[in-house]
């Protein structure tokens, strides 16, 4: 049984053996699309090349593709039905990210907003 | 840490029962190892949620003390970034070394990861050194004290997968590219692009909205 | 040398705890003594102590979840006493003091090491018997999970004789829990236990989720997965997402006092609402990891003691579904009054009233389950009704006090401590009871005695609307929560209503030690010799009572939902001629040493001795890096060890 997943067992993220888009090829890709994002971002942040305002947004969106790149060229998270249970427990762990980090902020904003809380 | 052995008379399970609806019998070992270890990582985001919503809340207390604009050098964070992307790729590469079975390539490749995660931590370490030796330390103010965790912790977590690199390192050498030890590469490989992804959140959020 | 330890840390001058840590250390001396002089210390270590069997590890889990009660109770009886004494000018016999480090310690074991063990506890025996499999995914990593919590659980206690526990909560709220207000060891004493015990929670969790969503019988679809499995998913599913949050503030707070930060202080910045906003993020789903179990008990019961399937099995399983994720969605409302607007205020009520929706679906399916059936009134049946009856009016006072405005008035008052208990007795109590009289024969091969079960039963429901009815009442009356003095002598009458209620339950404990004990003593009338005492439907009751090691010979081929029903059913003979050799994971002392250097290390983190903290550390890593390099951790069962077991279980009367 070790080592040798039967053809159509459900696939984990990261496993290399039967993953058809696992190659140096992918690997390659990934880097370059996570480099490009990378200093997208750099630049983005330090210049006025994107809307001042929306340079928060823009931010989020570059991280949130960057994330994307590694979780499909780096970690094989895939679509099909062998990948179900692995994209939706990463469903469920970015929707309680989400809930934990943007709940606490609106909370703890709306909390200091009514208290009064002096910027410190 | 494996389940016993799936019996026979069930190969000639149909391939519906199998894909993503669960019925094709108890998955096999390896499945089962890089499963539960992606739910554990998965946890480990969440940790870091926590850790990250703190931060964000707190971005602002500075108690008078020095800000992120002010304690940022981005050149060294942009440097630190480049590490440890390519210490991924170099992984991801080690990882299908390990996979074909080619233990000489995977040795080398694993020797780059850990150059470039060595690098990533110097330049952390004495980023922090130099803002402590500021007086910009973790007690000075609480926007520091969540800065110093949340990134401090990251750095934790990058020590113990090079401690954990070298170990296999060892485990590779040890024994070869054995099916228990190709597991626990496995495991750790998955640990070490979480790790980069969690990365991508701290530079983003961390650093170049906080040296705004 | 020894940090802050010295010889003031035990309470010489104050009798009650140094009485009660004699008795129970009298008693611990006594079953100490008894295993040595009979020779039992190879069987248990054998047996027990380095199994990773679930079924051993769950009978553990809940055997320290039942011990644990008597000290969580003893806290509650004497909070109790406190409050019906101490009315106008008596002063009772509780320093506030002490009265802090009772409520404090009440609240943590509770939840922590009673509430929680007896369900994890029920799902390890269960769940993979039910799944038709041989174990879980990880079964040394489920014996660290044990092992850690039992540190946990041993740590809180130590901390009666040595030292004094946490005067603030058992949330520990900043900046109480900070050092400034609390500079001693009784914070410490709440934090590190508990960040232990809860690596042992999260590793539960994961080992969970992985089994039941990758190890089931073949033919197991998930919509052919017992009810109780499907609880047992998401609960797990919520202590991987909840838990870490509960580690990220813990860690923040122990950051604070162990190195001097300001996350929640009040200088340099700190910001002590975060600190109850992620704590009650961890908090509300906390709660719903200990129902949703206990939901699965109940659907267990309903259906067996119906003679009958669940009523509307998918509506149940997308209620649990709903009831996971909306978990997470609702964790303001321990909160409404500490300042935030109306509009989060208002959003979170209507999650909060929302919640109760697939709960009530839940209830319905339930009646229905029963309606018609063919109802036999055991214990776990009467536990069932009177669960129903309890958690829907608990639940009720819930989305009472879901509404922000109602809050208001009501938060922290007597009215909401009638509610949580309401809940979590009605339904979590009462589920564990109902699961232990349920799955008891399973686990050892005899019933427990019916007579003091329902006895027990009555005691319970009587005694518990007894001690919490009169607090809505003084809730509503202005009475808060935690008052070690009780100012308004009007107050006088209810409040003994509710000691007499605690008194009660007390006698509800009573009963259960002696059923336990009748049971023993008159085990072979009530021997369970096919394994399959209720008529069951699911797939443990095809074993033997108790299971094989392997639990089953051949893994079960699945085609239906209620898997057993359907072969008996059929008629098909369970038994199989033909069985191959089998890998079962071998015995492993990993979990009890990593939890012995746990102990230690967590020990001299309290009382800051710096050097048995380096060595308890690295006493762990050395043990991570031993188990981390070897291999083999398992032993085979050759096919006719398997034929030799199955005959002799077919020899005593197996319905063929």
């Amino acid at each position: 049984m070790d080592g040798d997943d039967r053809v159509f067992d459900d696939r984990t993220p990261g496993v290399e053996e039967y993953e058809p888009s696992a190659s140096y090829l992918s690997y390659t890709a990934g880097l370059g699309l996570a480099v490009l994002l990378t200093i997208v971002s750099f630049v983005v942040a330090q210049t006025n090349l994107l809307w001042p305002p929306g340079i928060p947004v823009g931010l989020i969106v570059l991280a949130i593709a960057q994330i994307g790149v590694h979780l499909v060229f780096f970690l094989h998270i895939g679509t099909g039905p062998d990948h179900t249970n692995n994209v939706v427990a990463l469903a469920f762990g970015v929707l309680i990210v989400f809930l934990v980090i943007v709940g606490s902020v609106w909370i703890i904003n709306n909390l200091n907003w009514n208290m009064m809380e002096m910027p410190r | 840490m494996t389940v016993a052995a799936l019996d026979t008379g069930l190969s000639a399970v149909p391939t519906e029962f199998a894909r993503g609806r669960g019925g094709g019998g108890p998955a096999s070992t390896r499945t089962v190892v890089a499963y539960g270890f992606w739910i554990f990582l998965l946890s480990d985001f969440i940790l870091f949620a926590g850790l990250f919503a703190a931060h964000a809340v707190l971005s602002g207390n500075t108690a008078g003390g020095p800000t992120g604009a002010e304690l940022f050098n981005l050149r060294n964070v942009f440097i630190e970034t480049m590490c440890l992307l390519f210490s991924s790729y170099t992984c991801g590469l080690g990882a299908l070394s390990a996979e074909r079975r080619q233990p000489r390539r995977f040795l080398i490749f694993a020797a780059l990861t850990l150059v470039l995660g060595a690098a990533f931590l110097i330049i952390e370490s004495t980023e922090f050194a130099g803002m402590v030796s500021k007086g910009a330390g973790p007690s000075r103010s609480a926007f520091l004290s969540a800065f110093f965790t949340l990134v401090g912790t990251h750095g934790v977590h990058v020590t113990g997968g090079l401690l954990w690199l070298i170990y296999m390192v060892a485990q590779v050498v040890a024994k070869g590219l054995r099916p228990h030890v190709l597991r626990r590469l496995l495991c750790w490989s998955l640990f070490w692009h979480a790790l980069d992804i969690v990365w991508v959140g701290v530079f983003t959020l961390v650093y170049l909205m906080g040296a705004r | 040398m020894l940090g802050r330890l010295s010889w003031a840390a035990i309470p010489l001058d104050q009798p009650l705890p140094l009485y009660a840590m004699g008795a129970v250390g009298i008693v611990i001396l006594i079953v100490l003594g008894i295993v040595t002089v009979k020779g039992w210390w190879p069987y248990l270590w054998r047996e027990w102590i380095t199994s990773v069997d679930h079924k051993r590890i769950g009978v553990m889990y809940v055997i320290l979840g039942l011990v644990m009660l008597l000290r969580g109770y003893s806290d509650a009886i004497m909070m109790r006493t406190q409050q019906a004494i101490a009315i106008g000018d008596a002063q009772g016999y509780l320093p506030p003091d002490h009265y802090d480090q009772i409520f404090s310690a009440h609240g943590t074991i509770m939840i922590f090491f009673v509430a929680m063990p007896l369900v994890i506890g029920l799902m390890n025996f269960v769940v993979p018997l039910q799944l038709g499999v041989r174990d879980v995914a990880f079964p040394t990593l489920n014996s660290v999970s044990f092992w850690l919590t039992a540190s946990g659980a041993l740590l809180v206690n130590v901390s009666l004789v040595i030292g004094s526990f946490s005067r603030a909560s058992w949330w520990g709220y900043p900046p109480l829990s900070e050092l400034a207000f609390s500079p001693d060891e009784g914070v410490d004493y709440y934090l590190w236990p508990l960040q232990i015990s809860g690596i042992g929670t999260l590793l539960t969790g994961v080992n969970f989720v992985t089994t039941i969503l990758k190890l089931r019988a073949p033919g197991m679809l998930y919509f052919r997965m017992p009810v109780f499995c499907w609880t047992a998913l998401a609960a797990n599913m919520l202590i991987v997402a909840a838990f870490p949050v509960l580690t990220a503030t813990f860690a923040m707070l122990l950051l604070d006092r162990y190195l001097g930060m300001h996350f929640f202080t009040n200088e340099a910045g700190g910001n002590q609402m975060m600190y109850a906003n992620l704590f009650w993020a961890w908090g509300h789903p906390e709660v719903y990891i200990l129902v949703l179990p206990a939901f699965g008990v109940f659907s267990e019961v309903a259906a067996t003691f119906s003679g009958k399937g669940l009523f509307s099995y998918r509506s149940m399983v997308l209620a649990t579904l709903g009831i996971c994720i909306l978990a997470f969605m609702v964790w303001l409302h321990h909160f409404f009054t500490m300042g935030a607007g109306a509009d989060v205020n208002a959003v979170f009520g209507i999650m909060s009233s929302i919640i109760a929706v697939p709960t009530g679906a839940k209830v319905f399916n339930w009646l229905f389950t029963l309606f018609r059936g063919r109802i036999l009134f055991t214990t776990p049946v009467l536990f069932l009704i009177g669960f129903m009856i309890t958690f829907v009016l608990g639940g009720l006072t819930g989305v009472l006090l879901a509404v922000p405005p109602v809050d208001f008035v009501l938060h922290n008052s007597a009215f909401l401590v009638a509610h949580f208990h309401h809940v979590i007795i009605g339904g979590v109590v009462f589920g564990a009871l109902a699961g232990i009289n349920y799955w008891f024969p399973k686990a050892f091969g005899f019933t427990l005695d019916e007579w003091w079960g329902k006895a027990s039963f009555w005691c319970w429901l009587i005694g518990f609307y007894l001690a919490f009815m009169p607090l809505y009442v003084l809730g509503l009356m202005g009475m808060t929560r935690r008052l070690q003095h009780i100012p308004d002598p009007s107050w006088r009458p209810l409040l003994l209503v509710a000691e007499l209620g605690a008194i009660v339950v007390f006698l509800a404990i009573l009963c259960q030690i002696v059923q336990l004990y009748v049971s023993i003593r008159t085990r072979d009338q009530r021997r369970d010799l096919t394994g399959d005492p209720w008529n069951g439907r699911t797939l443990e009751w095809s074993t033997s009572s108790p299971p094989p090691a392997y639990n089953f010979a051949v893994l079960p081929r699945v085609e239906t939902i209620d898997a057993f029903s359907e072969v008996k059913r059929k008629g098909l003979s369970a038994v199989e001629e033909v069985y191959e050799a089998i890998e079962m994971p071998r015995n492993s002392p990993i979990g009890f040493i990593i939890a012995f250097f746990a102990t230690f290390t967590g020990f001299a983190l309290i009382w800051h001795i710096w050097w048995i903290v380096i060595l308890g550390l690295l006493a762990a890593a050395v043990t991570v890096l031993v188990i981390g390099w070897s291999e083999n951790r398992q032993h085979e069962i050759s096919a006719n060890e398997m034929a030799h077991i199955e005959q002799a279980r077919l020899g005593l009367g197996r319905p063929a």
